[in-house]
């Protein structure tokens, strides 16, 4: 690291910037997806709001406030240069700006993820490295059946045995996360402890096999076999040698898993009735608000991308060829 | 073919064997449940809701005081049918780009490549949601939506596995015979990529089963009259309160499902390797 030249440096700035305009018109071509599938069968969005005993004048009045005789191109357009400025458009539905409507649920949904992911990267290290420097023994075999299990075990079951163990048998938790601005910050806590241990149970499995999977990778290195020869304990080996190489591959690791949260957001938020951002998506579409449905799916979207780009970057940054 | 499967599983470790007879039980359940199941799916059996384990109701009952046995049996029959033929269709459609993007190579592989790129790009339960907002979940889209969903994830692998085959020289000779794209595809290159294509459909499968229930636990997949095993857990959430089977059983049902799917799959991809 210290010995890096100016030209190792404009290397990677090269790189880097590469990745970043490349999630960009990523984002741009899934903005695109996403408004032509939710666009493609509109029904008719004016008549559906207005119901079926509206004149035909009210609902062709209807479609041209809501701008739905403009050509497809059009809308498409106006629409991403709205979502540009930060203006996501109105909510016919609810009868307000996409904006107000987020607004209020953002911060939730932020809130949740956080604390998830606090509790489970320490947890996920701790299981991963385990399991790789005893690779192959009962531990290493043991922990691998359990991860996989996890991996695959649907998250509203994880969600469902946590209230059954906290709130129905041991009564120590609410099942219900109920957050009000006027909460002390101890009652906050209180009520969303059980989405966050839900949540941190779904993400921390598949962020242990991938952590594992890293650090084990590092401990076949001929680095190591040298060091082991030289006598180096073996606890040294992996603080001193191992960790400090290991560690871009498993932060690329934990971006990579942490994009699981999305997906558990979405069930653990509902089964909770937590006023987060993915409940609030699964109601967009129950009520078919495509308006809110397109700016919820844009920002899970962006915020998957831009985890997918961290990664990315971590592992062009920890790779000691490129920084030649 | 029998004797080769029981030698197979023999082999494996108890992880890989316990998958094994999972995913066998629910396949047979999914088969004969119906047939064995000791009430029909919707009768009303019972004038007590959530009872506990009794002889007449070997799991007990459900919100309305129906059997969840009998409603299990049936709602296996929906999630393992449903995600097996998707897996299926999801496998066929990412593998068959796949095929076209590795043998024409140039710009239409690039195209291939950079529009999969992008579906991957949306986590997939937030595509399936756009989905099924945009064209609604009778039997047959869930069906085609949970496919679509993951044919980028099969094209991936699939894609790699061509490609690699691609440059080999049985594939070079047979394409200076002069053999056509289809019979390069089907005859050279898919019978040497069949094992790893089959465990990623077992992944798909995997996947497939948690988003359907998933989506059904959300009351945006199966719809009523019909239940799967999704469904069932969502109906009797009033029950969560007090830890009713009929919430328990079915949520059980989905992992043991999956996970049996899983240390099976996993198991078959060590023994490949080794």
């Amino acid at each position: 690291m210290a010995a890096q030249g100016s030209s190792g440096v404009k290397n990677i700035a090269k790189i880097v910037a590469k990745r970043v305009v490349s999630a960009f018109i990523t984002l741009f071509l899934v903005s695109a997806v996403i408004f032509t599938i939710s666009g493609l069968l509109p029904g008719d969005a004016a008549q559906e709001l207005l119901g079926q005993s509206a004149t035909q004048e009210q609902v062709e009045a209807l479609r041209e406030e809501m701008g739905l005789n403009r050509p497809a191109l059009v809308r498409y357009g106006d629409w991403l240069t709205a979502i540009v400025k930060g203006d996501p458009g109105y909510s016919y539905v609810a009868n307000m700006p996409v904006s107000q409507i987020i607004s209020t649920r953002l911060p939730n949904t932020l809130l949740l993820a956080a604390l998830a992911t606090l509790v489970s990267v320490p947890l996920a290290l701790l299981i991963g490295i385990t399991a790789a420097i005893r690779r192959g023994t009962t531990v290493d075999r043991s922990l691998n059946i359990l991860t996989l299990s996890l991996v695959a075990m649907p998250e509203f079951l994880i969600a469902t045995l946590f209230v059954l163990a906290f709130s129905v048998k041991l009564l120590w938790l609410p099942s219900i996360a109920l957050v009000s601005p006027e909460a002390t910050w101890s009652e906050t806590m209180r009520s969303i402890a059980l989405p966050v241990l839900s949540l941190a149970v779904v993400v921390v499995a598949q962020m242990a096999r991938m952590t594992r999977a890293a650090v084990a990778d590092q401990l076949d290195r001929p680095y190591v076999e040298m060091a082991r020869l030289k006598g180096v304990p073996f606890p040294r080996i992996v603080l001193q040698h191992v960790m400090p190489n290991a560690v871009g591959p498993v932060i690329n690791a934990m971006a990579l898993s942490l994009s699981y949260l999305m997906g558990g957001a979405i069930i653990v938020e509902t089964i909770f009735n937590y006023p987060g951002l993915a409940s609030l998506m699964v109601n967009a579409v129950t009520s078919r608000d495509m308006a809110l449905l397109q700016s919820c799916a844009m920002i899970f979207c962006a915020a998957y991308l831009a985890m997918m780009l961290v990664a990315d970057i971590v592992a062009i940054l920890a790779n000691p060829r490129l920084r030649a | 073919m029998i004797s080769r499967i029981a030698s197979g599983v023999r082999t494996m470790p108890l992880s890989g064997q316990i998958g094994f007879g999972l995913v066998v039980f629910w396949l047979l359940a999914a088969v004969f449940g119906p047939v064995v199941a000791p009430y029909s799916v919707g009768a009303f059996v019972d004038d007590e809701v959530f009872a506990g384990l009794s002889a007449s109701f070997p799991l007990g009952t459900d919100y309305l005081g129906r059997d969840v046995l009998s409603r299990v049996l049936w709602g296996a029959r929906y999630t393992v049918f449903i995600a097996l033929a998707a897996a299926m269709l999801a496998v066929f459609i990412g593998t068959s780009f796949a095929l076209l993007a590795s043998l024409r190579g140039g710009w239409t592989d690039e195209l291939i490549s950079r529009a999969m790129d992008t579906l991957i790009s949306i986590p997939s339960k937030i595509f399936a949601l756009v989905l099924v907002a945009a064209f609604g979940s009778s039997l047959g889209l869930l069906l085609v939506i949970t496919a679509i969903t993951y044919v980028p994830g099969n094209f991936r692998i699939a894609r790699a596995l061509a490609m690699n085959l691609v440059a080999l020289d049985f594939v070079q000779v047979a394409r200076a015979r002069g053999e056509g794209p289809v019979h390069l595809a089907t005859r050279e290159i898919l019978p040497n990529m069949i094992h790893p294509l089959l465990a990623d459909m077992g992944l798909r499968f995997v996947f497939i089963v948690l988003l359907l229930s998933g989506l059904s636990f959300l009351g945006l997949g199966v719809q009523p009259p019909h239940a799967d095993l999704g469904s069932l857990v969502r109906e009797n959430l009033t029950g969560l309160t007090e830890g009713a089977l009929a919430i328990i059983v079915p949520a059980i049902a989905i992992a043991t499902l999956t996970v049996g799917a899983n240390l099976l799959i996993d198991a078959l991809q060590k023994g490949g390797r080794s």
